[in-house]
């Protein structure tokens, strides 16, 4: 098959060839963005919070002084393990997809001098490190003296475990166990390093640092009360927490129940993903019905085509072309339009993509994106194509011998 | 003549139904996304508080003891700065601000306590940012002297304790305090909660929160020290250190709004502000002299970025998607009006001017245009009932004014002639002659 006198014919129809090109291209560059936008939403959703979320629950409650709780906790703790299938309860200041727990610029030495960027604090009472099911990769647990009591944020020395991602970022390369870290005027101390650990929401420098996170034992009292960790058999834990926020009423009747925040920490990860799932969900179909209009236009100009040169096509039959070379004929014309619109539509793609970059946070767009996206729009040119090449090859030779 | 073309155009629109229907709904569809993202854009960006927003101002000076000259003052005020600046009543109305969540009981109706989110103000809050009353009034000048024990309560709370019935009179029981209800807001919805935004560059694009509901009850704001002393809501601090009590602590937890009614008002608070500023620092308080802002309202949600990032994406996206559907409108208009070359070519030797037929054919492409918007319309509903079901803040704003539906089809029709302009240049330039002789 000749390729010259397809871009012959193209050449007359310049106006209709340009603009479906440009729609490809435009299709291209929006299919690529849309594309990995919802890849990076779904891997959003897809954070592993390094906890055991299928066996927690969280239960708080407010209406007291943070600086004056009594014995708000012992009560609690007492009164929630009594609760029929609690497997263990105890005090910590917020759990993964919960409320925005502690988040603190940390420094790597005393003086402050040294950056270590925004992490996320979760301090826990004893017990709440065993319940949350954290998986250690060196390092130790904390041990019963490393809950020391706190004034106000965290305690002013303490024996911390942090994410494995939090200490390649501080200490690459180095053995984290034994360094150490300020936050202003608290010191920190790595005892553990645990494989994941998510920290309540996302931080300052976007979804990479969603693994930021440190852990610091402390003692309940000021500071640390009114919200607990729960954690049961997956199977019970829903009439767990609803049997335990029952009794809430008899445990701390002059408390006020936070129904919002008391949830299973299944229920807040998929709240906390919604967003993210609506957007991408819309992105999907968004593509959909764009790559529809995209064939609904190809289907359009092509049996226009297909209509305008019927006696040539006739002529063409009439001196020896078959069916087969009329429909390649189509064919091609369609895969060379695709393909420059293809070209324009790569660059486009990489311009959106730098536009995104700037004003949404998006990492680059990776390059295999390019030609996943090409072969997409190559396939929906052909599929449209083919309807109205069939037609065109289905035109009898005879149509050449009328009117002239 | 524009009736005669009308009919034209009708009549070739009936022609090939199914070409017709693919252009309507490709309009349609691109106009629907297009018209649902704008409107959510419209309802977010929009001015909340329109004729009074130029006038109203957000004073901020830097506290911080940070010496790096590049350092951006805080989003809110530490007690004394914002003490010190309200108390020069420099200002034609001036309010403070500081937000608390407390327990809350009605001593009168047996319901179980709740906790409400609160604001401690002033008495020029509700004339500044015209907060609609249902019953009663806010609080006068003296109460906030005297902390007089009183309260506003929103509509919401008044329906959810007293049945929406004027409960002026009541008292409520905040945290351990009583304090006395002097006046109960009419439903009120600023969108955003302008006076509540600060942070905004913090929070990564996620700024749907701003969309929410104003506090539920509002107390002067010497009271709500009174009652709440130290439990404020606290937007950050300098220094982990220094005193427990909030009003000496080096956090910033107090916002300041003021009222300038003129120009020249502006440009004698903005000097106020770098005089208080130069005296503190001779006074040794501050780091950075320099380091004033007074943002106007709309300067300051801009500032916050209020629009939510995943709004704007979606708009950027919707547009987008509205080009390609405008592409592809332009190839199907194309292949039908020069389908039609040898009518045309009859009109021309039949006497039309080229004018004549790109009039024509522009109403042609009109028509699918008011069609398209019709159908655009429709799907911007849906579009906006879907919306109106996600669980956003803004959720129960989206609607469609009179102005976007306007909008909606003055695109439409923009749109499509846009689309129709190349096509009709094209059939207007069918040469008459050549089309006759393959009749």
């Amino acid at each position: 098959m000749q390729i010259k006198p397809i871009l012959a014919a193209l050449r007359k129809h310049r106006i209709a060839t340009v603009l479906i090109a440009m729609e490809i291209a435009l299709a291209c560059a929006v299919l690529c963005n849309a594309c990995f936008l919802i890849a990076t939403r779904l891997q959003l959703t897809q954070v592993n919070s390094g906890v055991d979320e299928s066996a927690l629950a969280v239960l708080k409650v407010s209406g007291f002084d943070m600086d004056k709780p009594g014995d708000l906790n012992a009560r609690m703790v007492a009164g929630l393990r009594a609760v029929p299938g609690v497997q263990s309860a105890s005090v910590v200041n917020t759990v993964s997809f919960g409320e925005q727990g502690g988040n603190a610029g940390i420094t790597l030495d005393r003086a402050g001098k040294q950056q270590g960027g925004v992490v996320g604090f979760y301090t826990g009472g004893p017990g709440s490190f065993e319940a949350l099911g954290l998986q250690l990769v060196s390092g130790r647990a904390p041990q019963a003296d490393d809950f020391q009591p706190m004034a106000a944020f965290v305690p002013n020395d303490s024996q911390v475990i942090v994410s494995r991602t939090l200490a390649e970022h501080l200490w690459p390369g180095q053995d984290p166990l034994g360094k150490e870290f300020w936050c202003d005027t608290y010191h920190f101390r790595v005892v553990g390093v645990v494989a994941h650990m998510a920290r309540p929401g996302t931080g300052e420098g976007g979804t990479g640092t969603i693994e930021w996170s440190v852990f610091v034992p402390a003692q309940p009292g000021p500071n640390l009360a009114g919200t607990y960790l729960l954690r049961a058999d997956p199977k019970d834990l829903s009439r767990v927490l609803r049997d335990a926020k029952a009794a809430v009423a008899k445990i701390a009747p002059d408390m006020v129940l936070d129904h919002g925040a008391s949830r299973t920490i299944g229920d807040l990860r998929s709240d906390y993903f919604r967003q993210d799932r609506v957007m991408a969900g819309m992105l999907v179909g968004v593509i959909t019905a764009l790559l529809l209009v995209t064939a609904l236009g190809i289907v359009g100009l092509a049996s226009f085509w297909v209509q305008q040169r019927r006696r040539q096509i006739g002529i063409r039959r009439a001196i020896g072309a078959t069916r087969g070379d009329i429909l390649r004929y189509f064919q091609i014309e369609n895969f060379l339009i695709v393909t420059s619109g293809i070209a324009l539509g790569m660059l486009l793609a990489y311009a959106l993509n730098l536009v995104l970059m700037q004003h949404y946070e998006l990492p680059r767009l990776p390059l295999y994106y390019l030609p996943v996206g090409a072969l997409m729009l190559w396939a929906l040119g052909q599929l449209a194509v083919l309807g109205p090449a069939l037609r065109a090859a289905a035109v009898p030779p005879v149509v050449a011998t009328r009117s002239v | 003549m524009l009736a005669y073309y009308l009919d034209l155009a009708l009549r070739s629109l009936k022609r090939n139904k199914m070409l017709t229907a693919l252009m309507v709904l490709a309009i349609a569809v691109g106009i629907g996304a297009s018209m649902t993202t704008l409107t959510v854009m419209h309802l977010l960006s929009g001015d909340p508080l329109p004729g009074r927003s130029q006038h109203l101002f957000y004073p901020q000076v830097d506290p911080s003891p940070d010496p790096n000259p590049r350092h951006q003052p805080f989003d809110m005020m530490d007690y004394r700065s914002a003490m010190d600046l309200w108390s020069a009543h420099r200002a034609d109305r001036q309010a403070l601000i500081a937000r608390a969540t407390l327990k809350l009981r009605a001593p009168e109706v047996s319901q179980p306590p709740l906790m409400v989110r609160t604001l401690a103000t002033t008495t020029d809050f509700f004339p500044m940012f015209d907060a609609p009353f249902r019953y009663g009034q806010g609080w006068n000048a003296d109460d906030d002297a005297q902390r007089a024990r009183v309260a506003v309560i929103s509509d919401d709370l008044n329906r959810k304790l007293f049945g929406g019935a004027d409960s002026v009179g009541r008292t409520l029981r905040l945290k351990d305090s009583d304090v006395r209800i002097v006046g109960v807001l009419a439903p009120w919805r600023p969108s955003p909660v302008f006076y509540d935004v600060a942070g905004g560059r913090f929070s990564n694009g996620d700024t749907a929160s701003f969309y929410g509901k104003p506090e539920d009850v509002l107390m002067p704001f010497n009271t709500g020290q009174d009652v709440n002393a130290d439990g404020f809501d606290v937007f950050t601090c300098w220094s982990t250190g220094g005193s427990k009590q909030l009003q000496s602590s080096p956090c910033v937890w107090v916002s300041l709004w003021v009222q300038l009614d003129s120009a020249a008002k502006v440009r004698e608070y903005a000097g106020f502000l770098a005089g208080y500023s130069t005296q503190q620092k001779t006074l040794g308080r501050f780091v950075h002299a320099d380091n004033t802002k007074l943002h106007s309202l709309m300067q300051w949600l801009d500032f916050n970025r209020v629009v939510p990032s995943d709004v704007r994406l979606q708009a950027w996206l919707a547009f987008a998607f509205l080009a390609i559907c405008l592409f592809n409108t332009v190839g199907l208009l194309l292949a039908k009006f020069l389908r039609r070359a040898g009518e045309i070519g009859v009109r021309r030797a039949l006497g039309a001017t080229r004018r004549a037929v790109f009039a024509q054919c522009l109403v042609e492409a009109g028509l699918l245009g008011l069609l398209g918007g019709v159908g655009g319309w429709l799907l911007t509903m849906v579009g906006l009932w879907l919306i109106s079901r996600q669980p956003v803040e803004y959720a129960d704003l989206a609607h469609l004014d009179a102005s976007m539906f306007v909008t909606t089809f003055v695109l439409a029709v923009v749109v499509s002639l846009l689309a129709g302009a190349l096509p009709a240049l094209r059939a207007s330039r069918v040469a008459p002659g050549l089309q006759l002789k393959t009749l």
